[in-house]
């Protein structure tokens, strides 16, 4: 008779778990992938698909060698091999690409602990250790379709001084511009961002304190703020990367300081460095403060009383 | 000081029993009744094998100033004293009662005479009362206070809990009783305010208690958002007067009383017909039960007679006493219907089943969501790191163990059970502390006076 279960409350619980939201991530990261193949072709859906299955496999067997119980079913290394996917250009060769999702998954994921271990966003960092690496063809860009544009370069890269033609503004929003193949499309990127907004898997305050910082600065500063917002990562890194769960603050408070810091730092890249863009470094200089901004906002307890 | 909205959860309501009007279980062959029904000493029987009892007839007086007397809610015969494991994993003693089936009132059961607020706390104590919401804390210490302190009397209606709707029940079907145990109340303490706190999912409620209290002056009704944990004594407090209550510090400390509205009613009762707190009306239901209902049940009445009466879908793989967010699990079937039982609850085997934990995402929902803004996530890593400096800096002594944390979890992690082991931590490291600075103390004093 006795084979009752006995158990702490509570008893019953939500429906979200680390999976769903993983899955949410993804969904959110479907009309990028479609405007991917929309403006550089098949080859994008490729690169795609090798850095998933890389980052997959790669986190399977790092689990199985170090005997840990296996977390692929959680969906977060599919998340961090398509992230890397949408932020590499469409030309990377695919060894390259495969190299990256396994940097992004051992090295700045497995390597500190698994999920939620990680101090760094794995894709972001493996995305720069990339650029350091294969400087060439991480900076090679293809003409994307429909576009009138002669030159690949990018729009950021034209502001900096570069040959070519700015698109339109239009362009710009849809993404029919040179740059990383999930990053163009400012309209895919939104609906996703959206997305992720409404099922509360992400709130609006570091997207929007990201955003609104390059915003206002480059206003201020003269640079065409109009496409300093909807070029370069800018919007793929505000929405999918800065919020990153376990590399950004968890309160309201922390995540408006991580957006206006991940703003501060781009524009103060884009305007005086040596790069054109710096929505990557902005993001992992802001993750290495993330443990600073998380003390500074601890929550106040309701009737606590400072000893 | 504190201003803004507490957090919460929007759990399940679940609300199936709210037209359940409660139906007699049938008197069961045996009852087995608990001695520690209440936070406190437990109670001391007064009764021995073989002696009879009638109905309302003191089986057990209150074993302390923090107790409650025990009366029986049958008439048979004590058949022994016995010992069960209870819910909360420690021994209890009980008192075995064979039923009649007459259900004889005993002959000393008449109404108190209530002349002041003393002989108004002393019947609250003879009426065996404690706190009905779940947390069995006797009535009669929490209203044995200065009456001039007094300046909130909140009733709780809120009946926060998925599942729950014994409280509903009171209000809709002894909304009188309600009403005049709030009369007595406001007779004896003078409050400026008396007002019921009730979530808008239970609007017929908050329509019978404005119905009921018009013309009580001072008494008003309020309206609370659906979100749990709205019932908890300090956020309903706050919603309802806007007052914190500091760390370490009583509801009366703000000037509030807090008391459940069936413990109310059942006051009222004793005062008015001298029937002390012998039986519960309690909610059935949960995925195993056939026909969730609310039944009227003699404390002390097991389990498993309770889910015969209502019948069964399938065999019971958890069992509950009370909602399923603060609930406790019992041991076995055998364990009784308490004074403080609101619902029993028997799941399935799938809703049965303990959740498997992940890894911590640090997606912040535990902060978010909880009322006392608390940081369950740093708690959890605190404990298991053994660092109770750290426990005391995030106040985990605050937490109310109401769940929250535990149930946005997406990583399904054991937070609120890790609060409860790490306020065990807390207590004891506190403990330690103020024993060191005691012997210190002594030391020195023995010094001078050397």
């Amino acid at each position: 008779m006795n084979n009752m279960i006995v158990s702490v409350n509570p008893h019953v619980y939500a429906k979200d778990t680390t999976q769903t939201i993983m899955r949410d991530v993804l969904i959110a990261l479907f009309p990028a992938v479609i405007a991917s193949i929309i403006f550089f072709g098949v080859q994008a859906l490729l690169v795609e698909v090798v850095c998933v299955a890389v980052a997959v496999a790669c986190e399977w067997a790092f689990e199985k060698i170090c005997k840990k119980p296996v977390t692929i079913m959680d969906l977060s290394a599919a998340v961090t091999g398509l992230l890397l996917a949408l932020n590499l250009p469409v030309e990377i060769p695919l060894w390259q690409a495969a190299f990256g999702a396994f940097v992004a998954v051992v090295v700045v994921k497995q390597f500190f602990g698994g999920i939620g271990q990680n101090f760094a966003n794995p894709a972001i960092t493996a995305r720069v250790i990339m650029l350091v690496a294969f400087a060439g063809t991480m900076t090679t860009w293809k003409v994307p379709a429909f576009t009138d544009v002669t030159s690949a370069a990018t729009p950021l890269a034209v502001i900096a001084g570069s040959e070519g033609t700015l698109p339109t503004l239009l362009q710009m929003f849809l993404g029919a511009r040179g740059g990383s193949m999930g990053e163009t499309s400012c309209l895919a990127l939104l609906i996703g961002g959206v997305y992720l907004i409404c099922r509360r898997v992400i709130s609006w305050h570091t997207p929007v304190a990201f955003i609104g910082t390059v915003l206002v600065l480059t206003a201020l500063l003269g640079q065409q703020p109009l496409y300093q917002v909807m070029a370069g990562g800018l919007f793929i890194g505000a929405i999918f990367m800065a919020t990153d769960y376990t590399t950004s603050p968890p309160t309201p408070a922390g995540k408006l300081i991580f957006g206006v810091g991940c703003g501060l730092i781009t524009v103060l890249i884009r305007v005086w460095g040596n790069f054109p863009e710096g929505v990557s470094f902005s993001i992992l200089l802001m993750n290495i403060l993330n443990p600073y901004i998380c003390d500074w906002t601890k929550t106040k307890p309701f009737g606590g009383v400072q000893a | 000081m504190f201003s803004g909205k507490l957090h919460g959860i929007h759990a399940p309501h679940r609300k199936n029993t709210v037209d359940s009007v409660p139906t007699r279980l049938p008197v069961p062959p045996m009852i087995t009744v608990p001695m520690s029904m209440n936070i406190g000493a437990p109670a001391k029987p007064v009764v021995k094998p073989g002696d009879e009892v009638k109905v309302g007839q003191m089986i057990a007086e209150a074993g302390g100033f923090m107790s409650a007397p025990i009366y029986s809610g049958v008439s048979g015969k004590v058949k022994r004293l016995d010992e069960i494991v209870s819910s909360n994993g420690r021994f209890d003693t009980v008192i075995v009662i064979e039923t009649d089936g007459e259900q004889a009132v005993w002959e000393g059961v008449k109404p108190p005479v209530v002349t002041d607020k003393d002989s108004f706390v002393e019947a609250v104590r003879q009426c065996g009362c404690v706190g009905l919401g779940g947390a069995g804390f006797p009535t009669s210490v929490k209203l044995n206070v200065d009456p001039d302190r007094v300046h909130n009397i909140i009733i709780n209606g809120a009946e926060c809990e998925p599942y729950i709707t014994s409280d509903t029940r009171t209000m809709i079907d002894s909304a009188d009783d309600v009403i005049y145990g709030a009369q007595l109340l406001q007779k004896y303490y003078t409050a400026d305010r008396i007002v019921i706190g009730i979530e808008d999912n239970k609007p017929q409620c908050v329509k019978i208690m404005q119905e009921a209290g018009k013309g009580v002056p001072g008494f008003e009704v309020a309206s609370l958002p659906a979100l749990y944990p709205q019932g908890g004594e300090k956020v309903l407090i706050y919603n309802t007067t806007g007052e914190v209550v500091p760390e370490g510090k009583l509801p009366i400390d703000v000037g509030a009383i807090v008391i459940n509205c069936t413990t109310l009613a059942v006051i009222a009762k004793y005062i008015k017909t001298g029937m002390p707190l012998v039986e519960k009306v309690v909610t059935v239901d949960g995925s195993a039960v056939a026909n969730p209902q609310n039944v009227i049940v003699p404390v002390g009445t097991p389990i498993q007679n309770v889910l015969d009466f209502v019948g069964l879908k399938c065999e019971p793989k958890k069992v509950l006493y009370g909602g399923p967010m603060m609930g406790t699990s019992v041991p076995s079937l055998e364990n009784p219907v308490m004074k403080n039982t609101n619902a029993i609850l028997a799941f399935d085997e799938k809703d049965a089943a303990d959740p498997v934990p992940s890894p911590c995402i640090r997606c912040g929902r535990c902060v978010g969501h909880c009322p006392f803004n608390l940081m369950p996530a740093a708690i959890e890593s605190a404990y298991n790191n053994n660092e109770p400096v750290t426990l005391k800096a995030l106040k985990v002594n605050l937490c109310m163990e109401c769940g929250c944390c535990s149930f946005s979890c997406p990583a399904r992690r054991p937070l609120v059970q890790v609060n409860k082991l790490a306020k065990a931590m807390l207590n004891k490291y506190n403990a330690e502390q103020k024993a060191a600075a005691e012997k210190k103390a002594a030391k020195e004093k023995e010094k001078e006076a050397v």
